[in-house]
């Protein structure tokens, strides 16, 4: 048994930490995310040249050879820095889905161009109605020559307004909810076809309703039998978004118990206080946990399908818990000022909000490991 | 003991329904929605004005003074039909805050003066209490006044006023003597915003309301009259206020409402095409909700019941501030869950069209945020269990 990173994990780590602490500064991410294309654009362009799009694509497509792990320690340093740059929806969902679906040609071109950054993907899987089943779908796509025509309109689809294509999840067969039927297609977003409402996010991201009419796609993966595919580049996805959130929960408890020692009410310090000392030992417990799950999912995703999602779901829960405790609790012990939009406290805190959400809630994951256990 | 309304209780009812029928087509559109939205000082007046021309609008004030008269029942009844109409609140720094330490402490000028002009709405009122270095420990406040001639000479700043955009007066609590205990050397002051030297700065908070200010005083003269009280007493009628505060921050009818509307959203949100209502997990967290909800309106009920027998609200009062603040955020927090991935998008985000996703999710997340200063403001929940703590059980 062995928890420790390689020399290039380590490196990898070193050179996103130092990109991010020298190009990333919280006071430059409020001003791009609050521009009209909503992040800076010389940040996708360095991301590719330092390798980090490449990292986890085999080097026979143009990647780095890397994995799981290297995503897992590229998304927690990006969540210490609040990165609205699509790497998951890109490189590990688009990724993921052309990895393990794609057919030869679908690999070389497009795991290709995610690793040089010439792409930015987005993944259109929830719809108005169906929450977190990723089988629940209104969607539709018909055989039309050769390829597929799509209906439907699809909720939420985070980087969407950035997003050069969309991987949508459709009904070929069978009826709502069922799980034979499901298939995957890429999109390109200038399709005929393709109409996109974009907004942004509480959590200062970007997203978009995008709605299909006739619009036409290409089938990743098989016809019909789309649903295990979309699991386990769900659940590969899960591993990242944990990985993200084990970063905010890093900076508040750093943050907070930094706060503590220098605030002070009553003439002491407010980190002298029990109370309040014990509360920050249970958001440390809560980020240690996290980073436990998370390596513990990263380290499964491998598995058969059943033990991966256990895994996924195990993460998505603890995390779920711990980002909401320590979310809420770093905003409570900073007080009026953790209320502010002008502290980074708040936005970390609104970001582990939306991370409960995005793949499936807390409680639609203890329904699932439950079901599989 | 009885839980019963008796037939005048009744009638009563009936008459606060048939004003809130009447009022509710003259109150501009919207307003019933989350407090945190971002309103026009006219937004924020026309349910206060409607009460004003009523006789309705100082519930907790003598009747000497304008009040109602109401007796506890009354008050409940008013506040549980106007939370279930979803009436917009009135604003508490003139009404419940300031004017209660004005007829109480205050001199028969003071009263004449302020009362009135409180009472229609004319005079808008924010509280400068909060320093940027005194939080919980209020009593440290450095904002200095210096005596000179008929006038104090007041230097300093105060922070997360609410709403001091729209303000003409604050009431103040200053430094007066800085060689005493800390409690000992604070007086209380009613300044008028417009006076020169004041400067009031937006912060904006996690839903990106202008909701607070920074209050900066810069050799601002306010004249001798214009203290309450005396000279370095100002602790004992800034902790009258704060027990008054704490014990009208329950929200227990409005909190009712929410709840209900939490279970409307349960019955049009679904998983796998059943309502999320009955789904179990839901169902459980939304009975936990109100089964705690019943037991602060009880708790809230034996106070204020013991207060009509003449017994003031003391220390207990905070365990209404923190039930009813870890209630109100909970509700909100389950919201958030309900909704699922139509609580990302921000509401501030789509300008004059219209938003995505249902009608109830718009603003939903924002209000979840907003609602964490609750367990902050009016003496944060861990002052309060310090309270109970050191007068309630004598730890």
């Amino acid at each position: 048994m062995d928890f420790s990173y390689t020399e290039e994990q380590t490196l990898l780590r070193n050179s996103v930490s130092k990109y991010l602490a020298d190009n990333y500064k919280f006071e430059q991410w409020r001003k791009f995310t609050r521009s009209d294309l909503g992040r800076d654009a010389a940040h996708w362009k360095q991301f590719a040249e330092l390798g980090l799009l490449a990292a986890p694509i085999a080097e026979e497509h143009g990647g780095l050879g890397g994995g799981a792990v290297e995503s897992l320690i590229i998304m927690e340093e990006f969540g210490k820095a609040l990165v609205v740059e699509p790497y998951v929806p890109t490189v590990v969902v688009g990724g993921g889905f052309f990895k393990h679906g794609g057919t030869d040609a679908q690999k070389s071109e497009w795991l290709g161009k995610i690793a040089a950054g010439e792409t930015m993907l987005a993944f259109a899987f929830a719809e108005p109605k169906g929450r977190y089943n990723l089988a629940d779908l209104s969607t539709t796509a018909k055989k039309s020559g050769s390829g597929y025509v799509i209906n439907g309109q699809k909720a939420v689809v985070i980087g969407a307004p950035w997003a050069d294509h969309f991987i949508v999840t459709a009904r070929t067969a069978g009826g709502q909810r069922d799980e034979k039927g499901v298939s995957v297609f890429l999109v390109a977003k200038n399709a005929k076809g393709v109409s996109v409402r974009d907004y942004p996010t509480v959590d200062s991201l970007r997203a978009s309703e995008v709605t299909f009419e006739n619009a036409e796609g290409t089938l990743i993966g098989t016809a019909d039998n789309g649903l295990p595919l979309i699991e386990q580049v769900v659940d590969e996805a899960i591993a990242a978004s944990c990985a993200e959130a084990t970063g905010c929960m890093k900076v508040l408890v750093d943050t907070t118990v930094e706060y503590s020692k220098t605030r002070k009410q009553f003439g002491v310090p407010i980190g002298k206080f029990q109370a309040l000392q014990h509360r920050m030992v249970d958001m440390f417990v809560h980020y240690e946990q996290g980073v436990s799950i998370t390596l513990m999912v990263t380290l499964k995703l491998a598995e058969e399908a059943a033990e991966r999602a256990k895994a996924a779901s195990a993460a998505k829960v603890t995390i779920g818990k711990g980002g909401r405790f320590v979310g809420q609790q770093a905003v409570q012990i900073h007080g009026g000022i953790g209320m502010t939009d002008e502290l980074n406290v708040g936005h970390y805190f609104k970001r582990l909000t939306m991370l409960d959400t995005l793949f499936g809630s807390t409680d639609h994951h203890l329904k699932r490991y439950a079901s599989l256990s | 003991m009885d839980l019963s309304f008796s037939p005048a209780e009744e009638a009563f009812r009936q008459e606060v329904r048939a004003f809130i029928a009447e009022a509710k087509p003259k109150l501009p559109k919207g307003l019933g929605a989350a407090e945190s939205a971002d309103r026009s000082k006219e937004d924020y007046l026309a349910w206060h004005k409607l009460l004003y021309k009523k006789g309705w609008v100082a519930p907790l004030w003598p009747k000497e003074y304008g009040g109602t008269g109401w007796n506890v029942t009354q008050r409940y009844i008013f506040n549980e039909e106007t939370a279930n109409a979803e009436m917009p609140t009135t604003l508490p720094f003139g009404l419940s805050m300031v004017a209660p330490v004005i007829f109480t402490f205050g001199n028969d000028e003071q009263k004449k003066k302020f009362l009135p002009r409180i009472l229609s709405g004319e005079d808008w009122w924010c509280q400068g209490y909060s320093e940027p270095g005194s939080g919980s420990d209020l009593a440290s406040l450095r904002t200095k006044a210096v005596r000179e001639g008929d006038h104090y000479i007041v230097n300093g700043q105060k922070t997360w006023t609410t709403l001091a955009q729209f303000a003409d007066w604050i009431f103040c609590l200053v430094r007066t003597d800085a060689n005493v205990k800390q409690q000992e050397g604070i007086t209380f002051l009613l300044i008028d915003m417009k006076t020169p030297g004041i400067t009031v700065k937006p912060i904006i908070v996690l839903d990106g309301a202008h909701e607070v200010n920074e209050v900066f005083f810069d050799n601002v003269k306010v004249p001798v009259e214009n203290r309450v009280g005396e000279e370095n007493k100002g602790w004992t009628y800034a902790k009258f206020l704060l027990v008054n505060e704490r014990s009208g921050i329950a929200g227990v009818a409005r909190s009712k409402k929410a709840v209900q509307r939490l279970k409307e959203i349960g019955e049009a949100e679904t998983i796998d095409g059943t309502p999320l209502i009955d789904d179990p997990d839901f169902a459980r967290k939304v009975a936990d909700l109100e089964i705690d909800l019943a037991a602060l309106e009880f708790t809230e009920l034996r106070t204020l019941a013991a207060e009509s027998k003449g017994h003031m609200a003391g220390p207990e009062s905070s365990i209404l501030k923190i039930r009813g603040t870890e209630i109100q955020q909970r509700i909100t927090e389950l919201t958030v869950e309900a909704i699922g991935y139509y609580a990302y998008p921000n509401e501030r985000g789509f300008g004059d069209n219209a938003a995505v996703g249902p009608d109830y999710a718009i603003g939903a997340a924002g209000h979840y945020f907003n609602m964490r200063k609750t367990s902050i403001y009016g003496g944060s929940n861990e002052i309060q269990r310090n309270i109970i703590a050191k007068a309630v059980l004598g730890l």
